[in-house]
């Protein structure tokens, strides 16, 4: 396998996110795989943010931490990412930003060059030009999308940004020849059906695709993308989406939705998640349906606004008070995160449960390419029943789950409450029904078990040591253990955090050293693992200093704990 | 329609003997009646405190969610089902107090639900404290030497935010209630009637006598269009009018201007994805 890594590092406003978009389609449309993420300050202007793109010949889907072509665009930017230079990385730029900064530093006058094309503004132009002069695109898939990109523009726009590409492809392809420096990929035809899709876009079609027909949120990073995707579409596809005056107000009027007929969801982080807490029991008590995305950040509190963990998994399972079945879900693989987002409108209707998706800023701000989703054959079941005269919402049931009315269908009454409640939904202080009714809410944990999404093992079944991870972590691990080609080490990936599925004991036991990966402090699913099975995880490889796991970061800790493994 | 349709049979009534709240109970089933509203086309929703009770003594579907957070569900219930009639009805502490965010932007929303609060200024089911609309001075077992803080000025609030019926009413008095009632759930927006009443057990100050010598109603004269005229009527403190202070019938209701009823009509219950849609917004992701 062969893969370039390119950075775009500066400040906030200069452009990167053009850039990368521009660049990801023409990469893409070349027949490249390509991977982006971005990691960036909780600020509008300013600050230092770097975007990577990894173009390769093979499919990758993880950040790494190494740089092969970095472009500075300010004169804070190599000293941000300087933890990330080798003595390979190819820097260029404007003199003042690179000088003396590496031994492969290369002068580009982006801004001059831009000028020359009739407007300075033309300078990220020139980048997306000279990368791709440097990895050698054809300058007509280039040229096609920098006019498709500015179509909406004056001609003189247009066709100064071709020039301002024009020259930089030049002067990249010159650059490369004439310093003996290789980037060039073999092409893979295939890579041009791909789809180019974000954590957030994956979460979000997911929802339409589970029916999600209301949302109401209140923005929060890095959770926002969802609001903001679904309110794209709510002409086209019939979505109520209404940012609220705080988390409280969000999740209750999503309750107040599904009750009156509608799939609805929530998307927050975790601080917005805190004040949802109190709604979360209620849906407990209810047996409303709702979901939930949690989309992780760094707390206690504030935190890291715009940086990642995945911090919240215990919070997640004990939030609300009282005793009430939820499931969580935590996908990191693209198919993954569509098809749980879309399970999880299924099973909370079904079940009459919360359920939870739980990602991260790494996840929902990074583009992966993914075959194509076919949807063709897909359905959304309704659970929801038409009531009669006698209907009552709390029906004592064998296994739990009571036929589910909704408001003005049927001749029957619709009462639910959140107070303890008879069959009927009627407020009551019958202790002896009190113990029935919650035997009923917790009945439907039985169901709930037989559908729990099992986890995916990458590698061999007789492994000798089990890496596990959940969530976002799935593609780093994966790349980090096909670099350590070690044949005796496996990896357990949960896209279903809860319930736990119970072959757990089962890898578990298998192995003679168990290591859990995660992006958190404590090892909170170490410690959901120990609950719920009584096994303890041997190892853990943990991070939490706001970015997510570089694969050679893996690769080096796994090493760590192989050679202890030896002596 | 007979206002019997929304008796719930013997029930056992949390209320003390004397209590507003049973006057307001008749009041609502006979309003109720007499606009021929259906117990199965009809959601109440309430939360929590001796108000918020109410929706389990008559007949009709309920959400009775959250102490303070009636008005997110209501608004949610009707913006999906526009065929539903929507009370949200509660007292002022999970009105004015605990939901007093939600009740501002509610007013914002205007979503075509009625809003009936329960106000007589103090806490009953917590055992009289102050309320948001207690008076100052009014000494509770919390509040020992008397409340300090200004009374909350709901009528003010709603007209200041430009509400689209905005209202008071007084519990003993029937007929001139159901009028006003009515009127609130025929308006076509966000109506509030802030509906005085006595406690019995816990506020000895604002009494029966008191409320019959501190009220009066509106005049025939009284023209509720004017949103000027009716600030200043929100803000007499000395004797409170009864009555309705303002109407915007312009006002167009939250659900009215959703995008999702643009092409669609129906309510959403009844709606289908469109996976071929999907397909093609999918399909759009390869560049």
């Amino acid at each position: 396998m062969k893969d370039v890594s390119i950075v775009l590092c500066g400040e906030a406003g200069q452009g990167i996110q053009t850039v990368e978009k521009i660049l990801a389609s023409i990469l893409k449309s070349s027949g490249y795989y390509i991977f982006s993420t971005k990691e960036f300050m909780s600020r509008i202007r300013g600050g230092s943010n770097s975007t990577e793109i990894r173009v390769s010949d093979k499919p990758v889907n993880s950040f790494v931490e190494k740089i092969d072509i970095l472009i500075p665009l300010d004169s804070k930017a190599v000293d941000h990412v300087k933890w990330r230079i080798s003595k390979n990385t190819v820097i260029l730029g404007k003199k003042e930003f690179i000088e003396g900064k590496s031994e492969k530093t290369f002068e580009v006058p982006f801004t001059e060059l831009a000028k020359e094309s009739g407007n300075k503004l033309y300078a990220n132009t020139v980048t997306v030009g000279h990368l791709s002069g440097m990895l050698g695109v054809d300058f007509s898939i280039t040229k096609d999308f920098i006019k498709d990109f500015f179509k909406k523009k004056d001609k003189e726009i247009v066709e100064g940004n071709i020039k301002a590409a024009k020259k930089g492809y030049e002067l990249g392809k010159k650059m490369v020849e004439k310093n003996g420096i290789d980037f060039k990929l073999k092409r893979n035809e295939k890579v041009k059906d791909y789809l180019l899709l974000s954590g957030t876009e994956l979460v979000s079609l997911g929802a339409i695709a589970g029916g999600c027909n209301f949302i109401s949120s209140y923005p929060m990073s890095p959770s926002t993308g969802v609001l903001t995707f679904l309110s794209t579409q709510q002409e086209d596809f019939g979505i109520i989406t209404e940012q609220s005056e705080s988390e409280i107000c969000a999740i209750n009027m999503s309750l107040g939705a599904f009750y009156g007929g509608a799939r609805a969801m929530v998307t927050t982080s975790g601080g917005g998640f805190a004040l949802m807490v109190e709604g979360l029991s209620l849906a407990g008590m209810l047996e409303t349906p709702i979901v939930i995305h949690l989309a992780q950040r760094p707390g206690p509190a504030t935190g890291l606004p715009t940086r990642s963990e995945q911090g919240d998994l215990l919070f997640a399972l004990f939030a609300g008070h009282g005793e009430f079945p939820r499931i969580i879900f935590a996908p990191g693989k693209t198919e993954d995160v569509f098809r749980a987002t879309r399970k999880a409108f299924d099973l909370a209707d079904k079940f009459q449960v919360p359920v939870i998706i739980m990602t991260d800023q790494y996840l929902l701000d990074s583009s992966f390419l993914t075959s194509s989703i076919d949807v063709s054959k897909l359905k959304v079941k309704k659970y929801f029943v038409k009531t009669d005269k006698d209907y009552k919402r709390y029906k004592v049931t064998k296994n739990g789950v009571s036929p589910r009315g909704i408001p003005g269908y049927g001749k029957g009454l619709v009462v639910v409450d959140s107070d303890e409640h008879d069959e009927e939904g009627h407020i009551t202080e019958d202790l002896d029904f009190r113990t029935r009714i919650v035997d009923k809410r917790l009945k439907k944990m039985d169901l709930i078990k037989k559908e729990i999404e099992p986890p995916e093992l990458i590698g061999k079944r007789n492994y000798k040591i089990l890496v596990i991870g959940w969530g976002s972590t799935y593609y780093g691990i994966k790349e980090a253990l096909e670099r350590l080609e070690e044949k005796e080490i496996s990896f357990l990936h949960y896209k279903q955090l809860y319930p736990l599925h119970p072959d757990t004991k089962k890898y578990l036991a298998k192995a003679n050293k168990t290591v859990v990966v995660e992006n958190n402090a404590t090892g909170q699913f170490a410690r959901l693992i120990k609950m719920e099975t009584g096994i303890q995880i041997d190892k853990s490889i943990l991070k939490y200093n706001g970015l997510p796991f570089g694969v050679e970061e893996i690769v080096r800790k796994l090493k760590g704990i192989l050679k202890k493994e030896d002596k | 329609m007979d206002a019997k349709t929304y008796d719930m049979g013997k029930i056992d009534i949390a209320w003390c003997p004397g209590c507003g709240n049973f006057s307001i109970l008749k009041i609502l089933k006979d309003a109720l009646a007499e606009l021929n509203i259906k117990p199965e086309e009809l959601v109440m929703v309430s939360g929590i405190g001796q108000a918020a009770k109410i929706p389990h003594y008559l007949k009709g579907n309920v959400f009775n969610g959250l102490h303070g957070r009636v008005l997110p569900p209501a608004t949610a219930i009707k913006a999906v089902n526009k065929k539903l009639t929507v009370i949200a009805e509660s007292g002022d502490g999970d009105m004015y107090g605990e939901g007093g965010n939600h009740f501002l932007h509610a007013i914002r929303r205007n979503p075509n639900i009625t809003n009936i609060v329960h106000n007589n200024m103090v806490y009953g089911l917590t055992k009289g404290q102050a309320s948001p609309t207690s008076m100052k001075g009014f000494k509770t077992p919390v509040q020992v030497d008397g409340v300090i803080l200004e009374p909350f000025n709901p009528l003010a609030v709603a007209i200041g935010l430009g509400a689209s019926f905005v209202s008071r009413a007084y519990s003993d008095d029937l007929e001139e209630t159901k009028e006003i009632i009515k009127k609130a759930i025929k308006h076509k927006g966000y109506a509030l009637v802030d509906l005085l009443h006595p406690c019995v057990t816990y506020n000895k100050l604002n009494d029966r006598k008191w409320f019959k010598e501190n009220t009066y109603y509106l005049g025939d004269d009284y023209d509720p269009t004017d949103r000027n005229e009716a600030f200043k009527k929100a803000t007499e403190e000395d004797k409170l009018p009864l009555g309705i202070f303002y109407i915007n019938k312009e006002s167009v209701p939250f659900e009215e201007k959703l995008f999702a009823y643009k092409k669609i009509k129906k309510p959403i219950y009844e709606r289908e994805v469109d996976f071929e849609k999907l397909g093609n917004l999918i399909k759009s992701k390869k560049s």
